[in-house]
């Protein structure tokens, strides 16, 4: 029978490239990391956010505001689906590229069976995989993303989160109209959904002009493990997450012979002011102090005092948002030249609440230099 | 004094299950909290509110001839019908962010918490949206109340043999 690979003899390619040392040469670093040779572009990239988010300190960078919650549709599933598709359109074109040209799509959300993205990416037919890293999801979708076009498994990968404050509050909490106080470590779960492409040299030609120009590209990664500290309070994630991303970062700066001073900024993503607290506390601990360079997405996304979010915002969407809008615009500004972004995930269900099983945590490191 | 826990002495910790227990006393520590005082006051005025409220439509009705009883019943059927429409128009909510328990603990903290769920879980369906979760929040006070009446009758039944 013909093969219909190109590939006619796959085992005397293995030899082959075996001989030339190709399998051997490992792109890993350290335990955890990998340093990208060719380093993956950011080729594009979409934040729409709600109203409340619109109104925050970070309001003018986002690409776009939706002050209608359901989006004009029925229920918030629905509607956080219209955010999805929406983000992922708008990157598309802020790429220059058309979905055809996207070879991947890797995203994910909060929503019980990846609700929200799997609805919200249907019409754009791109060959996907649904991944869930609880609010870490960003992070896991840069970074699956980058490894794939850097294996040269693929020209162009689209990553996209997002999350809903009243689809989050209906599958954690409790029903919106229902009568409750939040505690002051709650954080308030954002509304909105970040979209990047990640693409390798050739795709970089289309990119659209916008005010900042320069091109982004993601250097290395570090993948974090589970970290479990024994927190039960599913109001108090920030206590939860911020071992994780102590741990994360930790691996980073082991891993890259690196410190805080390499790094202009180290951005957390829903860690809030308790879990910003911790976060600092412990990598001074360890001899390896960031507090000069840390800033926390889901403190940066609200106006804390005015816009009553308690200790900050969280969900998929907050490091999606404030990524795709604010850190990648200070970016391609140059303003920033090397930044460490580093969404932290709590992996709490519903179910794992109510068992008084613990919340670990869980953080990806995503270093991204501007060119 | 209590004790203080430090950073240092949570990663030091020999084992997890320690480090567990040392980690959630630090945090417990670094965690703001409201304040008591406040969210206590804030609970007694509108809780006693509330109350006054259901007091006056009793006097109302008993001053227009209903029996204590019938006054009673209308004055329930009025709270009620009154925490439902609040609900429904989404300012319950905002009354029990600023009064906690003050709003909880009376019938209308009860009829707001089986109006929230029908509003949310309609999307879902008659039967397993809000036939289903109706009483997900209200379904065990429903539950343990009856149970409890139940063991507090036969109490009574047994104390009356002697």
């Amino acid at each position: 029978m013909e093969s219909i690979f190109s590939y006619k003899n796959p085992e005397a390619v293995h030899t082959e490239r075996k001989k030339q040392g190709m399998v051997e040469v490992m792109k890993t670093k350290g335990k955890q990391s990998v340093e990208y040779a060719n380093p993956p572009y950011i080729l594009g990239e979409a934040s729409i956010v709600g109203q409340k988010e619109g109104e925050g300190p970070l309001g003018s960078y986002f690409h776009e505001i939706c002050n209608d919650p359901l989006m004009g549709e029925k229920t918030w599933e629905k509607a956080e689906s219209a955010f999805v598709e929406r983000a992922c359109n708008l990157a598309i074109s802020n790429a220059g590229m058309r979905r055809e040209d996207i070879n991947y799509l890797v995203g994910g959300d909060l929503l019980a069976q990846l609700m929200g993205t799997s609805f919200g990416v249907e019409s754009l037919q791109i060959p996907f995989f649904g991944i869930y890293g609880a609010c870490s999801t960003m992070g896991e979708s840069l970074t699956l993303s980058s490894l794939l076009v850097e294996g040269e498994f693929a020209k162009s990968v689209l990553a996209v989160t997002s999350s809903h404050f009243a689809g989050a509050e209906k599958q954690f909490r409790f029903p919106l109209a229902y009568g409750n106080q939040r505690p002051a470590a709650a954080t308030w779960t954002v509304t909105g959904s970040g979209a990047v492409i990640i693409g390798n040299e050739s795709c970089l030609t289309g990119r659209k002009k916008t005010a900042a120009s320069g091109n982004v590209v993601i250097r290395g990664i570090t993948v974090g493990r589970i970290v479990d500290y024994g927190i039960q309070d599913s109001m108090n994630m920030g206590a939860a997450m911020a071992p994780a991303a102590a741990s994360t970062i930790a691996a980073n700066f082991r891993d890259f012979g690196v410190s805080a001073e390499d790094y202009d900024v180290i951005a957390t993503g829903d860690l809030g002011t308790v879990g910003s607290r911790i976060l600092c506390e412990m990598m001074e601990e360890q001899g390896m102090p960031i507090g000069k360079k840390h800033m926390d997405c889901g403190v940066q996304i609200y106006d804390l005092q005015k816009q009553d979010v308690h200790a900050g915002g969280s969900g998929c969407g907050c490091s999606a948002v404030t990524l795709t809008g604010y850190l990648l615009y200070k970016l391609r500004s140059k303003e920033y030249r090397r930044i460490l972004f580093v969404p932290t995930g709590a992996m709490l269900s519903p179910v794992s609440f109510h068992e008084e099983m613990n919340i670990p945590g869980i953080a990806y490191g995503i270093i991204l230099e501007s060119r | 004094m209590k004790e203080n826990i430090t950073v240092r002495q949570v990663l030091d910790a020999p084992d997890q299950k320690e480090q567990q227990k040392l980690y959630n006393k630090y945090v417990k520590q670094v965690t703001p909290a409201f304040s008591c005082v406040k969210n206590t006051t804030r609970a007694f005025l509108v809780g006693g509110l509330i109350c006054l409220l259901g007091e006056g439509l009793q006097q109302l009705f008993q001053y227009y001839d209903f029996n204590e009883k019938n006054a009673g019943y209308c004055t329930n059927l009025i709270l009620i019908a009154l925490a439902v429409l609040c609900t429904g128009l989404g300012w319950y909510s905002k009354l029990a962010k600023f009064a906690g328990a003050g709003s909880v603990v009376p019938i209308t903290g009860f009829a707001n918490s089986v109006a929230s769920p029908a509003v949310e879980f309609r999307a879902e369906g008659q039967v397993y949206g809000i036939g289903c979760k109706i009483f997900t929040i209200a379904g065990p006070v429903i539950l343990f109340g009856i149970l409890a009446s139940w063991v507090l009758g036969v109490i009574y039944w047994i104390s009356t043999f002697f």
